[in-house]
């Protein structure tokens, strides 16, 4: 039963770590707590809906399934073209919000609005596909068997494989490549990257643009695996906190051992409380961290 | 034409109830600069202690202790107070987007709490029967609800006065100092975080008398009274009125409750029936509009904070 719990937390985890990449690279570099994060998961999610239809009229829809798993090449396009258009809307969202406030207004103005903006995205697909849970394909999918009773889906483990190739790629991004090392001396100190040459509204849109794009992932991955709802992103805000405020804000692998120490906490806690307070857990874990060490795990002591 | 007036009485009573919820987080925001996010909670800890003290007896119900409705009141204020103390302990000696995040969650955890733990909720039933002390007063609805109304003026009145001579009072300068500039007023002996922990307890326990209000003038308590929506019209009240300035948060509580009230009329003409959940997802895209459109284009709101200059730098 155990070996369940850790499984299903894993499983979970892996979707917040995603989600929470962004969230953590926003906090740290835009300096600002984005309420509305939770709801490029949900966008990103519901584009790949959207794809799908087209794929469906242009001819091959949701392809044939590569077995074991329930769905075949065109999901990977759907990853790609999905975390395109959830970039372009993050960007967006800059460009019409939160820069214009930033220049305007403290950075407590900018989460506020974000509260806002995150009310309007989420309403706006209530609007747009209805308030009725959505799957992408109604096909059937058997669960594996695996060593010690543990039962898993096969479109669960591709979803623990491709975050650990989104991590690895993530990684080399940000110490080869001339923007991620720029992006790490933005996040330390904006000013000096700035006279040392650094563009930051450069640097500002790539944040932007891997937040979106790992968030778009997550999002698509959590249709596929559990269901589309409009709340979809948004009852996972608090465990997207949760994860990057353990792991320290700008921290990539703090919010990825964040994001499962949250889905392991979430699904290992039903064995100690009722399972309705399990969405509780991570605001419990959100208390603690900033008691103990309001730094996160991986983060510098300001 | 009645009707009308009737009408008129029930909405200025809901919109004065929001009003001294949306004066709690002037206080809160407005003049100490704190983000709350967890409006929500803290209404429903005041609405649900209402519940408990002043309400009937049940079975397999906690409470049912039929005290009067001034304890209920001052309960209900207790309560929410003693649950900012909690939060704001942990939070607010860090940065200020943490207590955004922990009241945002506390939001969440005490929603859950209400739908499930039965035994004090009523689970999602809510708990009903929830005296009304203007029902003894009068008879009929109509002028019930005008002592109603009345009581609910007179206490949103006496919040306003007494907000209105803290923040003119050396504490409140000292708020607005802490808002604008921490370092320099701990430089001036100032406690920052002992200053930031009052106004967020007492702006958290204005929140409690305005759940409790409610409750009283409902009759009844439900876990969904209480959704995330609800802490967005009451930010979209003050950022709308004016934050800073205690006449435009009950300007704001008005004017935001009259849209949501009338776009939910309109709506509900407009929409055939069958697709009820948008409608009120339109009146919330409205909302969110309104909102980020006055933070972009009023940032100040409809009347906004009054420039004050010393006294002593006049000439």
């Amino acid at each position: 039963m155990i070996l369940q719990h850790i499984a299903d937390g894993l499983l979970s985890g892996a979707i917040v770590a995603l989600g929470a990449i962004g969230l953590s690279f926003t906090m740290k570099i835009l300096r600002f707590a984005n309420f509305s994060h939770s709801e490029l998961l949900t966008w990103g999610a519901y584009f790949a809906v959207i794809f799908f239809a087209v794929a469906a009229v242009i001819g091959g829809g949701y392809g044939t399934p590569i077995a074991p798993f329930s769905f075949g090449w065109p999901l990977l396009a759907a990853l790609l073209v999905t975390a395109a258009l959830t970039s372009l809307l993050a960007i967006a969202l800059h460009h019409l919000v939160f820069a214009r406030l930033n220049r305007m207004a403290g950075h407590m103005t900018m989460v506020f609005a974000s509260f806002g903006v995150a009310l309007l995205l989420r309403h706006l697909l209530v609007l747009i596909f209805g308030p009725a849970p959505l799957y992408y394909s109604s096909a059937l999918q058997f669960a594996m068997l695996l060593p010690g009773g543990v039962r898993v889906m096969p479109d669960q483990v591709f979803l623990l494989g491709l975050t650990v190739v989104v991590v690895i790629a993530l990684h080399l991004f940000l110490t080869r490549s001339r923007t991620g090392i720029s992006m790490r001396a933005v996040a330390e100190n904006p000013d000096l990257a700035r006279v040392s040459g650094v563009d930051v509204g450069r640097i500002v849109m790539w944040v932007w643009i891997i937040g979106a794009s790992c968030a778009a992932v997550a999002g698509v991955m959590y249709g596929l695996t559990v269901q589309l709802r409009p709340e979809l992103g948004f009852s996972l805000l608090l465990p997207l906190f949760a994860a990057a405020i353990l792991g320290g804000a700008g921290s990539l692998y703090g919010a990825v051992i964040g994001g499962l120490a949250v889905g392991l906490s979430e699904n290992l806690s039903v064995m100690i409380i009722p399972t309705t307070y399990k969405p509780a857990v991570p605001f419990l874990m959100i208390l603690l961290v900033l008691y103990f060490r309001p730094e996160g795990l991986f983060g510098e002591r300001r | 034409m009645i009707g009308l007036v009737a009408y008129l009485v029930f909405f200025l009573i809901v919109a004065l109830i929001f009003a001294v919820a949306v004066l709690g987080l002037n206080l809160q925001w407005g003049f100490t600069g704190l983000f709350n996010a967890g409006v929500a909670g803290f209404l429903a800890i005041g609405a649900y202690t209402m519940a408990i003290l002043t309400g009937p007896s049940r079975e397999a119900v906690l409470g049912g202790y039929e005290l009067p409705f001034a304890v209920g009141l001052l309960g209900a204020m207790l309560a929410s107070g003693f649950a900012a103390l909690v939060i704001g302990l942990i939070t607010l000696r860090l940065r200020d987007e943490f207590l955004a995040v922990a009241t945002f969650g506390i939001a969440v955890t005490i929603q859950l709490v209400c739908v499930n733990w039965e035994y004090v909720t009523g689970g999602t039933l809510g708990l009903i029967s929830i005296p009304n002390p203007s029902r003894a007063l009068a008879d009929g609805p109509f002028a019930q609800n005008l002592i109603y109304l009345a009581l609910v003026a007179v206490l949103a009145g006496l919040v306003f006065v007494g907000l209105e001579r803290i923040v003119g009072a050396p504490w409140g300068r000292v708020l607005k100092a802490v808002r604008e500039d921490e370092t320099a007023a701990a430089s001036l002996g100032k406690n920052p975080v002992r200053v930031r922990l009052e106004a967020f307890v007492l702006g958290c326990m204005l929140m409690g008398l305005s759940g409790a209000l409610y409750v009283g003038f409902i009759g009844y308590v439900s876990p969904f009274d209480f959704l995330p929506i609800v802490t967005f019209q009451i930010w979209t009240m003050l950022i709308v009125g004016g934050s800073a300035n205690n006449r435009g948060a009950i300007l704001g509580a008005l004017i935001v409750w009259a849209v949501w009230t009338g776009s939910g009329f309109v709506i509900s003409k407009l929409v055939p029936p069958s697709v009820q959940a948008q409608s009120g997802a339109m009146q919330a895209v409205l909302i969110g509009l309104i909102l980020v459109v006055t933070l972009l284009f009023r940032p100040r709101g409809l009347i906004g904070e009054k420039i004050a200059v010393s006294r002593h730098a006049r000439d």
